[in-house]
């Protein structure tokens, strides 16, 4: 090995065909947004495993982690292509700061009861279908391919929220009941979910992604049928929560994030 | 090769003659058969099989906690990946157990109620602590690599159901296996920390895996006094003569040192029996002798960590007992399925 320079290497993504030079930071911003979503509540779900109601919905709650890890993983490992610094999947979960994370705060509250992990899984799946079919038809089809793979997979977590939804909404009184409370718990939380900034707005203007903004009607006429089918009403809250997008966070997410990067960050210059 | 017999049980057959039952029994034990559930079936058997196939299911079941507790903590997301896969395959492996000992007319309520009342027990491996990210790689490259030298055989155990689970739990394992092995491999490589990390675990998961994953000595060769051995052979006998089990404990208590010697050696880790050494008249390697007093040392029994995994388990079934309430209220309204019966 020949040393040609004391000066350390960085090494530079390579540059991707057909990516929009000018689009990068911003697709990079909005393809980070979604990895952190799925990490994070990827990292919520972990925390049923062993926990829950029956040995079947273990299985079932660490199938649906597997998957959001997966696309964690991919999208993140992107973003950091993207933005120019070459971070990998792992610099970018485990070498952030809370603040530096940007999902919606719907990912990050903390799971309650099975019924208000359902209703948060039932308010994610049906938005995070929509979203990754819109990623599938991007013009990158590296991209395009991943949002196809991830609608797909999603759809089958939104089945089974679905399910859960409508068989607790029907099932006893208390569990009508506990699912009712759930659905009022997350509904405030999911307005973030289509919010328009600068960067959703740059990108939808250049064609690259579009706005999340209009996915709502359809997301809303799909949740309804199935509170409805569950014999429920869809919650109409007087406020709605903001800030993951921005990287303000509720307190339950530093210890979540804390917890997260324990072992990596006790073991500095460590290989895994 | 003997001819199937289609009766279920003595009492529905009262024209049969039991002697004539066993004989048919032991004909197609000894032929190498798979006993069906429908065939007829000494009690005897039937328990033994119960006991074990449940053992086995809650050893599944509870062995997912000392990872599980890692899984948040996994430091890279590919770590992370292949713990959650891991932790959920053993959800399915105590599913598969499960539906194998319904078959023998116990149902997988009943056996959940038995763990959680403390009637039946999991592996007391699990009754120790998983007190680093190490050790999530010392259970999968130890007590998954004890399982799988114990279960390979089981994979043509005598009852079929049984059998047919155990090769798809067996594939399983082995990957499991490579997994922990690569895992601790990638600590051995890194910082002194890290490679320390490694060998405080290999020091507290060798002894569990190596005394209680193949169960009490059962030769005197193996270290048990005169009196144990003889009374663990004839409990062996009995599961090798109806084909529950192909080999005495100690027998792959010796293949399991065999196979992880090298493998330590080839990790740069210490396994901390310092009586290991090569015997060349043998053609095995000497270890410490698994006696009584060794054997219990290894339990951990009613310890701080064995009441932790039991009130775990405990309070995840008791905390979704209304989700159990609903479902089952769903399906008999609907007529579905609307999740697990319990």
């Amino acid at each position: 090995m020949s040393i040609t320079s004391d000066a350390p290497v960085v090494r530079r993504p390579d540059p991707l065909p057909g990516e929009q030079p000018s689009a990068a930071p911003d697709l990079a911003r909005y393809l980070l947004r979604l990895g952190d979503d799925a990490l994070v509540l990827g990292q919520r779900l972990c925390q049923w495993i062993t926990r829950a109601p029956t040995i079947d919905e273990d299985l079932a709650l660490s199938n649906i982690a597997l998957d959001l890890i997966g696309h964690a993983r991919a999208l993140l490992t992107r973003a950091g292509r993207l933005d120019g610094t070459g971070r990998t999947e792992d610099d970018l979960a485990y070498g952030r700061s809370d603040r530096e994370f940007t999902n919606a705060l719907l990912t990050e509250l903390p799971n309650g009861d099975f019924a208000a992990t359902v209703a948060r899984q039932l308010a994610y799946t049906h938005y995070a279908v929509l979203s990754y079919e819109t990623l599938a038809h991007c013009a990158d089809p590296d991209l395009a391919a991943f949002g196809a793979r991830a609608a797909k997979e999603v759809a089958f977590h939104r089945l089974h929220a679905d399910r859960w939804t409508v068989t607790l909404g029907r099932g006893t009184e208390e569990s009508a009941r506990r699912m009712r409370d759930g659905l009022e718990r997350v509904w405030p939380y999911t307005a973030e979910l289509f919010e328009e900034d600068e960067v959703v707005r740059r990108l939808a203007a250049s064609g690259t992604v579009p706005s999340p903004a209009p996915l709502r009607e359809t997301w809303l006429g799909r949740v309804t049928e199935v509170v409805t089918e569950a014999g429920l009403t869809v919650p109409t809250p007087a406020w709605s929560a903001t800030g993951g997008r921005s990287g303000l966070h509720t307190e339950e997410f530093g210890p979540l994030i804390a917890e997260l990067q324990s072992v990596r960050r006790q073991f500095p210059g460590g290989t895994w | 090769m003997p001819g199937r017999c289609p009766v279920t049980a003595p009492t529905t057959a009262p024209a049969v003659d039991e002697g004539d039952l066993l004989a048919h029994f032991d004909a197609l034990v000894a032929a190498g058969e798979t006993i069906e559930p429908r065939d007829w079936m000494p009690d005897g058997y039937r328990r033994m099989l119960v006991r074990q196939i449940a053992q086995h299911a809650h050893s599944e079941i509870i062995g997912m906690q000392p990872e599980g507790a890692w899984l948040t903590r996994a430091p890279s997301l590919h770590r992370k990946s292949v713990l959650i896969a891991k932790v959920q395959d053993e959800a399915g492996h105590g599913l598969y157990l499960y539906s194998a000992a319904e078959t023998l007319g116990v149902d997988r309520a009943a056996l959940l109620d038995a763990l959680h009342r403390g009637q039946q027990r999991a592996s007391a491996t699990f009754n120790h602590p998983a007190l680093t990210w190490a050790d999530t790689g010392a259970i999968a490259w130890l007590t998954d690599g004890a399982a799988v030298i114990n279960q390979a055989p089981l994979c043509r155990t005598s009852y079929g159901p049984y059998a047919r689970a155990m090769r798809r739990v067996c594939q399983e394992e082995a990957f499991h296996v490579r997994q922990g092995y690569d895992l601790m491999r990638a600590l051995c490589e890194g910082t002194p920390e890290q490679k320390a990390m490694a060998q405080d675990a290999v020091n507290r998961w060798w002894l569990p895996a190596v005394a209680l994953m193949f169960g009490p000595p059962d030769t005197e060769a193996g270290g048990a006094d005169a009196r144990t051995a003889a009374l663990g052979a004839a409990v062996s006998r009995r599961a090798m003569a109806w084909g529950i089990k192909r080999h005495t404990n100690d027998e792959l208590r010796q293949r399991f040192v065999d196979s992880c010697v090298p493998q330590a050696e080839r990790l740069g880790l210490t396994l901390p029996d310092p009586a290991i050494r090569w015997n060349e008249e043998r053609g095995h390697y000497d270890f410490t002798p698994i006696d009584w007093d060794t054997y219990r040392e290894a339990l951990g029994d009613d310890t701080h960590w064995a009441r932790q995994r039991i009130a775990h388990r405990r309070a995840a079934h008791e905390d979704g007992a209304w989700v159990r309430e609903a479902a089952a209220a769903y399906a008999a309204r609907t007529d579905g399925t609307g999740g697990e019966d319990e």
